[in-house]
């Protein structure tokens, strides 16, 4: 999960293993997925195709964070091959 | 600032964490909260609640908390630890010590930690009711 990136990435495409958590997990129906994206995509443009890829998850787009690695993200974090993108549903510790 | 952090699975020992109680004679106060899993959620009789959390994460957004209670309190040291998996009713699911100088301080710093946790620590909970199917807390 961390340090960010040191995958071995296909020429023109960067890979990550987007991990699933809680509502996330039921809604996807796994709790891990490997997605490759064109070097340079953000995280916005990973929701959008998690979106397509596992349509259930639409229910939680506007309470979802992203954490790369061990840190939240915001959408135009642009993400690195081997990156571990986590989907955080709202957190509720305590 | 000394601390200590325990995400566990077995039930937390609250009279063991008060015994390794240490304070510096400079200390005056040491506020403890134990939140405590209630038999009821939304109006319904629950048995548990299981606690999920992106683990490595958690442990690393704690730990900035803790950076950042330091930041703004002179506390001397704070001690936590959070049930994960299955909680009975009536059970401790999180317990926080924080030991500082005086009362204000103390109490300020220890409501910051709990209120943050809920924002940002990657933990969820799910109730598991006596007679319906769990589903998470949204």
């Amino acid at each position: 999960m961390f340090p960010r990136g040191g995958g071995s990435c296909r020429v023109g495409t960067v890979q990550f293993r987007v991990c699933f958590f809680a509502r996330g997990r039921e809604l996807a129906g796994c709790a891990e997925a490997v997605e490759s994206m064109p070097p340079g995509s953000c995280v916005k443009e990973l929701l959008g195709k998690l979106f397509r890829r596992f349509p259930r998850l639409v229910e939680l787009r506007k309470s979802l964070r992203v954490a790369v690695g061990l840190d939240y993200q915001s959408g135009d974090c642009v993400l690195r091959d081997g990156d571990e993108v986590s989907i955080l549903p709202p957190t509720q510790g305590g | 600032m000394q601390s200590e952090l325990t995400l566990t699975r077995e039930p937390i020992d609250e009279a063991a964490w008060l015994a390794r109680r240490a304070m510096a004679r400079e200390m005056g106060a040491a506020v403890c909260f134990s939140g405590v899993v209630r038999g009821t959620e939304g109006g319904e009789a629950i048995a548990a609640i299981e606690y999920e959390a992106c683990e490595r994460m958690a442990r690393h957004q704690i730990e900035l908390l803790f950076q950042r209670m330091e930041e703004r309190w002179p506390v001397q040291s704070v001690r936590m630890a959070h049930r994960l998996g299955r909680v009975g009713a009536g059970e401790t699911a999180l317990w926080v010590e924080v030991i500082a100088p005086h009362r204000q301080e103390a109490f300020a710093a220890c409501q910051f930690i709990i209120d943050e946790m809920k924002r940002a620590v990657p933990i969820w909970k799910k109730p598991l009711a006596v007679s319906k199917p769990p589903t998470f807390c949204l």
